[in-house]
């Protein structure tokens, strides 16, 4: 059975009784992330659907509050409306998971989703600044505010993003969005091995030329970007935004100093639009469902080593976001969830999530990173204070 | 010396022992580590909220994360109170001792571990000084963003307890969006790493969470943070108008446009004249109100910005717009606002508030808060982050005098509460420590103050890490 409260109040109600009975809750909004972490053994679900809309947006201050349940596709409707963004790039799970439905804003933060530009602008985490949410005893808590700036108390609303429903119901978020870039253009650097993007993207990096977007399309999936319209070769893509003069000038500087690292072309500001989104969408593996799809963060130079790494012992195929840092590796057949753990520690240390798979072998397979004892028991712990019964999603995120 | 602001009562179990604990803090740590001489403890007892002091147990100034985890692994197992402790440059109180407490000093881990330019972070002990990491990386064409005024003397492992911002975090984020990993001791000793050069947690954002959670949750040791290329050109723009409110309009405006300078200062005219006395930065002086706007970039892309500015700045009337000539110029400008506290504190004892409001309750804010204080007889001079809405009103009083003190005080915790009411919070940057510990019931309900304080019970059981800060001393959770 769903639950599908109007109202925080009706939302309240319902975990308190689900505690008194000990009943188990998943937590969703649109379902369109449904298959992310570990399998839920949920006795009921507990949809924020019921609360939707947008409560209060003040583009001249950058802030909006809306409702869990809200589609994101009504939020990005009334913020393009006012010329703004949410500036971490939300990716859409639904290509890449086979999913359907509507995503929800509050599903977005309790999952902490972002994209391409998460590694220079901040994390879904990082423009959250408040949030209303029901604890597990019931109880309606609100944390943070609706400033940019604010050290007054413990930070909930970090921990309560990311937290994929197993701390509390959110009802409600205020978050912090951006202007539209006014123009955007993509650098690209053709027929660079793995190692050498990772080196050139890094000189990239350091330039005093804001790139705001990093990737690496390895020869296996390019062609499957754009409608298979990129130049001949690998393609390194370096993405710069902003005021039409000035990106104009960081252009010819970027492409300049790229210029003897390989052959340089431009994408503009459609194809440059269109070129993010779907490498935030992870497009080249969308559609693929019985093949494990696993999202790696790793520190930039370490990306290209792992895949190195892996692709000596195991059938993978991987591009790489955020300098390098963020891999997108599509296995073969096995998720080889050991092998990758193990080289992810070999090499510094980073987290491993299985997005995708099918259910057989999301069975089998931790979802999340497992943490070290002393880290996983707090995390317990503070499961516990904040869901005594233990009725969130119980067992979705390892150790939690 | 004020009173107003309760402590909690000793523990006389832990004082009565003192000796026997001095001595086994000896044996942990070598001779130069350890402070405990009556007379060497009082550099100890106050931060730079100086209003509030309090000698405590002993000093221990550990120079490794063994010897800050034996430390903490004893007062754990004798029930011994720890107060973390930086630079001691809080300005709320955060990092004052209480009788029954050993001060755990992070002065001497300052070694710069490691700077990594490929992927663009440092790795230091968290006694570094915040300036010292942007001098170590400047080489290599970095900086670190997060730039408090307190830069010079303040600490890294300072900085990530309260999740400080600074000047220039309008574009770059405070803190916590510039850190990406931390090692620390839990209260019994045990030593944790969260995060590392990689983005986001795996499971719950534990990293997100010590940050700004004022030494209540553990001890960080080293910390790896976020570095940014340094920008081609920076250029500080002084902007003069009749009235604060002119200004606070223009700011709201300024945002509201979709221009994101890296940086808007706002000073009224007390401020710019304390200021402007003890720097000769070039401050208009016949002005009642100026803004330090900074954009960065190429020279055509602050071209671009300044232009919109300074139309935005024609609509409200201002008076002067002035942009530095050269980088000596740019300095001083820069000199005369991060040194404005300092400056303040040569001509008045003062106590500096730190709310943020919502940009579009700028004008009113300040207008209330010049009608609070001077119903209370006092002066204040506003000098502050207005990007952002992080409000610094300096209420000059006389320390020797206990009445205006007391109404210092009073006057304080009005704005405060204004900052509330208007939509806003107590502390955007300087923490709540003892200061503002009384006033979350104003921010906070019952259930949203206890739900953070089951939290930080899931770190500390028994209440000993910073004990007397941030959570109302009653309604506490029974340790």
């Amino acid at each position: 059975m769903t639950f599908v409260p109007h109202s925080e109040a009706d939302a309240a109600y319902v975990i308190r009784n689900a505690a008194a009975r000990g009943t188990r809750l998943a937590i969703c909004g649109g379902n369109t992330r449904s298959g992310f972490g570990n399998p839920v053994a949920g006795d009921e679900t507990l949809s924020s659907r019921g609360l939707s809309g947008i409560v209060d947006y003040e583009p001249a201050e950058m802030v909006m509050t809306a409702r869990a349940g809200t589609p994101v596709a009504e939020i990005e409707a009334a913020l393009a409306a006012k010329a703004q963004v949410m500036a971490f790039e939300p990716m859409d799970h639904r290509p890449a998971m086979g999913t359907s439905g509507e995503p929800t804003i509050g599903g977005v933060f309790a999952a902490n989703v972002s994209g391409p530009r998460r590694f220079v602008a901040g994390a879904a985490r990082d423009s959250l600044l408040g949030i209303r949410f029901v604890n597990g005893s019931g109880e309606i808590i609100r944390a943070g505010g609706r400033v940019m700036k604010n050290v007054t108390g413990l930070d909930l609303v970090k921990l309560l993003a990311g937290s994929h429903g197993t701390l509390g119901l959110i009802t409600e978020v205020t978050f912090r969005v951006l202007p539209v870039p006014q123009t955007a253009v993509t650098i690209l650097v053709s027929g660079l091995d793995d190692a050498a993007a990772s080196r050139v993207m890094a000189v990239a990096m350091a330039m005093p030329v804001e790139v705001s977007g990093a990737a690496h399309l390895p020869q296996s999936v390019k062609g499957r970007f754009l409608g298979g319209a990129l130049p001949e070769g690998e393609a390194t893509v370096l993405r710069l935004e902003g005021l039409e003069a000035s990106v104009a000038v960081r252009a010819d500087k970027l492409a300049a100093a790229m210029a003897p690292f390989g052959p340089v072309s431009r994408l503009a500001a459609e194809e440059s639009r269109r070129l993010w989104q779907e490498i935030r969408d992870v497009m080249p593996y969308a559609g693929v469902a019985h093949k494990p799809l696993w999202r790696v963060s790793v520190a930039p130079s370490a990306g290209h080593q792992l895949v190195a790494a892996l692709r000596l012992e195991a059938g993978i195929d991987a591009f790489y976001d955020w300098q390098g840092g963020l891999v997108w590796m599509q296995m073969e057949a096995d998720p080889e969830a050991a092998l990758l753990r193990r080289y992810i520690k070999a090499l510094g240390g980073g987290h491993a999530t299985l997005v995708r798979a099918p259910e057989r072998v999301r069975a089998m397979t931790p979802a999340f990173e497992p943490q070290p004892d002393a880290v996983a028991a707090l995390s317990a712990r503070i499961k516990e204070k904040l869901d005594p019964a233990g009725i969130f999603g119980p067992g979705k995120m390892a150790g939690a | 010396m004020s009173d107003a602001i309760k402590f909690l009562e000793p523990r006389q179990a832990v004082v009565s022992r003192r000796p026997a604990i001095v001595e086994d803090l000896a044996e942990l740590l070598p001779p130069e580590c350890l402070v405990h001489e009556p007379r060497e403890l009082v550099p100890f007892e106050t931060d730079a909220f100086v209003a509030y002091r309090r000698l405590p147990l002993a000093v221990a100034l550990p120079k490794t994360t063994e010897q800050v985890a034996a430390v903490m692994k004893y007062c754990h197992r004798y029930g011994v109170p720890v107060v973390p402790r930086g630079a001691g440059t809080s300005l709320s109180g955060g990092a004052i001792p209480q009788e029954d407490a050993v001060v755990l000093g992070l002065s001497k881990m300052s070694q710069i571990i490691e700077v990594d330019p490929a992927n663009r972070t440092a790795t230091v002990q968290a006694g570094v000084t915040n300036l010292s990491i942007s001098d170590a990386v400047s080489p290599e064409g970095f900086f670190y963003a997060p730039d408090p005024s307190s830069q010079l003397a303040c600490t890294i492992g300072g900085n990530i307890g309260m999740n400080s911002g600074g000047a220039h975090c309008l574009k770059y984020g405070v803190t916590t969006n510039n850190l990406l990993g931390v090692k620390m001791v839990l209260v019994d000793g045990t030593v944790i790493e969260l995060g590392g050069k990689h983005l986001d947690a795996a499971g719950y954002d534990l990293l997100g969470l010590v940050c700004g959670s004022e030494g209540q949750l553990g001890i960080v040791t080293e910390a790896t943070v976020r570095l940014i290329a340094k920008p081609e050109g920076a250029r500080p723009v002084l902007f003069g108008f009749d009235t604060s409110e002119q200004a606070g309009a223009c700011v709201a405006d300024i945002i509201g446009s979709g221009i994101i300078p890296v940086a808007i200062e706002f000073m009224d005219k007390p401020a710019i004249e304390i200021c402007e006395a003890f720097a000769q930065a070039g401050y208009p002086l016949d002005v009642g109100a100026l803004l330090i706007v900074e954009v960065e970039g190429s020279e055509a892309e602050m071209e671009a910005m300044l232009k919109s500015i300074v139309e935005i700045a024609s609509r409200h009337g201002v008076r002067t717009v002035r942009e530095s000539q050269s980088a000596m110029e740019a300095a001083l400008i820069w000199k005369g606002r991060k040194s404005a506290f300092g400056a303040t504190g040569r001509i008045s004892d003062y106590i500096c508030m730190d709310g943020t409001v919502p940009l579009g309750k700028l004008p009113y804010v300040l207008e209330k808060t010049s009608e609070i204080v001077e119903r209370f007889g006092l002066r204040v001079a506003n000098v502050f982050h207005a990007g952002d809405g992080n409000m610094h009103p300096l209420i000059l009083f006389n320390a020797n005098d206990p009445e205006d003190a007391a109404r210092a005080e009073e006057a304080g915790n009005e704005i405060l509460k204004l900052c509330v009411d208007a939509g806003g919070c107590l502390t955007g940057e300087h923490g709540v420590g003892i200061e503002k510990r009384d006033l979350m019931r104003h921010q906070y309900s019952d259930a949203d103050l206890n739900q953070q304080m089951a939290v930080r019970s899931a770190f500390d059981a028994g209440w000993l890490l910073n004990p007397s800060k941030v959570f109302p001393l009653e309604g506490r959770p029974a340790a």
